[in-house]
């Protein structure tokens, strides 16, 4: 076990606390792909010997998720006057709190849970789970669509996390379809965005509630 | 063969993109279903084919929701050529491209034996019908399309989350692991408990945020109601059936695994919390087409109730998924064509339709009496089957509650049928271009040929493959 790994998992849980207390979205969006290019790294760190379909996952991850995801949100961001996430439901430190309160638990929760041995030590079950509770805590509480992507994202990071305890177990072509589904997801989401601010002319989510009974 | 049914919806996508004339290209997807029909019908109840791959191949439960596709895909293609004609000046480039997308993904849902296909082919399917929900671009499409994305890419994430802890399961307990169906089947007595139990409910949720069973329905009422009434019907009939199909292969892994009573109770709870969330939104309902979106939330509830009481109500589970699948098709060209005559889904708007459009709004009225479990109607069938299996089985109030449900569900869903159907139409009803045409009559036409042959005689072939759909499930440890 390499001791960079949990090194690098403590970063990940620092930039979810950052991005529970920013509101600059350019600075979420730049710090979510930072997490997603550490999280390319992790599967070269765990295996001994680092063999060829790793070593693709790890550069399609990067590429995807350091590169291609940002680059389409800045771009969609920039058709869009908004730079802050202005009124989130809980506030920029409360949320914080609530995100160092999860990352607590994670940590005792992990223990508790049945791990094979060789995933105890590790902070990847921890990691995984406070990942995704930020995740939804940014979906939950942030109005902006575009913040609420980022919100989905790191779900996606969290899970993603989870899904290093069974390296070599996920065929590369299921890697690569994961990648690309990602991809046109964000896609078709960065066109819905530029939608909504054509149509409402606003990012703010509390807009889109036309529709109920 | 196998090849060839799963790339040709992609490559006539292609097709369909790269063809430039607005006029022809909707006439790609009714091409694409005289193909893909004839051949799902070779592959279903033709020879056995043997697989070579152990990620891909058609087993015994893929089969019937393969048919299912296929069937509602052939004859709303046709509908939509109708409907096209009516949208001229509209692009619809991307709309006939992700058509066609959607049910290549659809197909590999119903291919794939690796959990891993099955989730990308699901994610597929929940990204390609997004621009279709969004084909109108009016203010509520993109509501309705946000909530859609958003909702179902949560849930589906929690669905790979769970599938993760599936594989972890095996992991877990020393076995090699492995995502594939065989092996996980094969190993399914010696996998680790807490996280069989953990993957079933993260991926009972997130699938059945796909299917749309309550309390994660949010988006659907809201996408049924701005999607197209063709989309509706794939949604409805088509993709809510492949997530059902997820549901059932962890269901199948967790009963091999001799976890039936855990996993039993749970889906029952589901089912029958669906009908009731279903019921209380129907009665007083004013959208018909958010009706109908209730509608499909209750009969995925009665799904769910059926696995939950187990092998008995095998059958008529199985069967109850083609008569939803093809009652809704029914249901929602019918009320697409209302919708245009009157160019509104309110019920004030809507009224005395059985005098403007005899045909469709007959033909809502007999969708209607069939997807509420009247006879001679197919549902009714599947329905009495698994109401029968319940009560044999010993779930009296579970059974009981099932009827009640019913009980409320026709009375609520009829009030409002009968204010549309009935009565003069009003004076200051909208005058649209929309007459009843050969195109968007026909093919409801047929769907209801279909469920009322169900009702009364249910094909052999048919029976078998649905016999050994049962036979597959019924596997124990």
């Amino acid at each position: 076990m390499n001791p960079l790994l949990n090194a690098l998992l403590v970063v990940v849980l620092a930039l979810n606390l950052f991005v529970l207390g920013t509101s600059r979205i350019v600075t979420v969006i730049k710090v979510v792909s930072l997490q997603g290019v550490l999280l390319g790294i992790i599967p070269l760190l765990i295996e001994d010997h680092v063999g060829w379909s790793a070593v693709f996952a790890s550069v399609g991850t990067i590429m995807l998720k350091g590169l291609v995801i940002p680059f389409m949100l800045m771009r969609a961001m920039r058709d869009v006057q908004i730079k802050r996430e202005m009124e989130p439901l809980i506030g920029f430190l409360p949320s914080m709190l609530l995100g160092a309160l999860a990352t607590g638990f994670a940590l005792l929760f992990a223990q508790a849970l049945p791990l094979a041995s060789e995933h105890t030590t590790p902070l990847i079950v921890p990691a995984s789970l406070s990942t995704i509770f930020v995740g939804f805590i940014l979906l939950t509480t942030r109005v902006k669509a575009i913040t609420q992507i980022m919100g989905y994202l790191v779900l996606e990071n969290g899970i993603y996390i989870f899904g290093m305890l069974l390296l070599g177990v996920i065929p590369l072509v299921v890697e690569f379809g994961v990648l690309l589904d990602l991809f046109v997801a964000i896609f078709v989401i960065c066109i819905m965005v530029n939608h909504i601010n054509q149509a409402f002319s606003s990012l703010d989510t509390r807009h889109l509630a036309a529709l109920k009974e | 063969m196998t090849l060839l049914l799963l790339l040709l919806p992609f490559a006539m996508a292609l097709v369909a993109a790269l063809l430039p004339s607005n006029r022809w290209r909707p006439w790609v997807p009714p091409l694409t279903a005289a193909i893909h029909f004839p051949l799902t019908l070779a592959a279903v109840f033709g020879e056995p084919m043997e697989s070579h791959a152990a990620w891909i191949g058609l087993d015994p439960v893929g089969k019937p929701i393969l048919l299912l596709i296929s069937t509602l895909f052939l004859v709303t293609s046709f509908y939509l050529t109708g409907y096209l004609k009516y949208h001229p000046r509209r692009e619809n480039r991307v709309f006939v491209a992700c058509l066609l997308c959607t049910l290549g993904s659809m197909t590999l849902v119903a291919w794939s034996r690796h959990l891993g296909i099955m989730w990308i082919a699901i994610e597929t399917t929940a990204l390609c019908t997004a621009p279709l929900i969004y084909f109108n671009k009016t203010p509520q499409s993109i509501e309705a399309t946000w909530k859609y994305l958003l909702v179902g890419f949560v849930g589906i994430a929690l669905a790979l989350l769970g599938s993760f802890c599936l594989a972890y399961s095996s992991l877990h307990a020393g076995l090699h692991p492995s995502l594939v169906f065989s092996d996980l089947l094969r190993d399914a007595p010696q996998l680790s408990k807490p996280w069989l139990h953990v993957a079933f409910v993260l991926m009972l949720v997130g699938y059945g945020t796909k299917m749309g069973l309550a309390p994660m329905h949010t988006w659907k009422p809201d996408a049924y109601g701005a999607a197209p009434g063709a989309v509706g019907t794939l949604l409805a009939g088509g993709v809510t059936s492949c997530a059902f199909l997820c549901i059932l292969r962890i269901y199948h892994i967790c009963c091999a695994a001799g976890e039936t009573a855990f996993v039993a109770p749970m889906l029952v709870f589901m089912g029958l919390f669906s009908m009731a969330v279903a019921g209380i939104f129907m009665v007083g309902q004013q959208d018909y087409k958010r009706m109908l979106a209730y509608s499909s939330v209750e009969h995925m509830g009665i799904l769910v109730l059926g696995l939950g009481i187990g092998a008995p109500a095998l059958f008529g589970t199985l069967l109850h998924v083609f008569n939803n699948g093809l009652t809704k098709g029914v249901l929602f060209l019918s009320a697409a064509n209302i919708h245009r005559s009157y160019g509104s889904t309110s019920t004030g708007v809507v009224r005395g339709a059985l005098r403007r459009l005899p045909v469709s709004a007959g033909l809502f009225l007999a969708g209607f009496l069939a997807i509420t479990g009247s006879p001679p109607f197919g549902p009714f069938i599947s329905e009495f089957s698994i109401l029968n299996a319940g009560f044999g089985s010993g779930h009296f109030v579970a059974s009981g509650l099932f009827l009640v449900f019913l009980l409320v569900i026709f009375i609520g869903m009829g009030s409002t049928v009968m204010l549309m159907l009935q009565g003069k139409v009003p004076e200051d009803a909208p005058q649209t271009i929309y007459r009843e045409g050969f195109l968007t009559v026909v093919p409801p036409l047929l769907l209801l040929g279909v469920v009322v042959m169900l009702g009364v005689w249910i094909p052999d072939s048919l029976s078998t493959l649905l016999h050994n759909a049962v036979d597959f499930l019924e596997v124990q440890p």
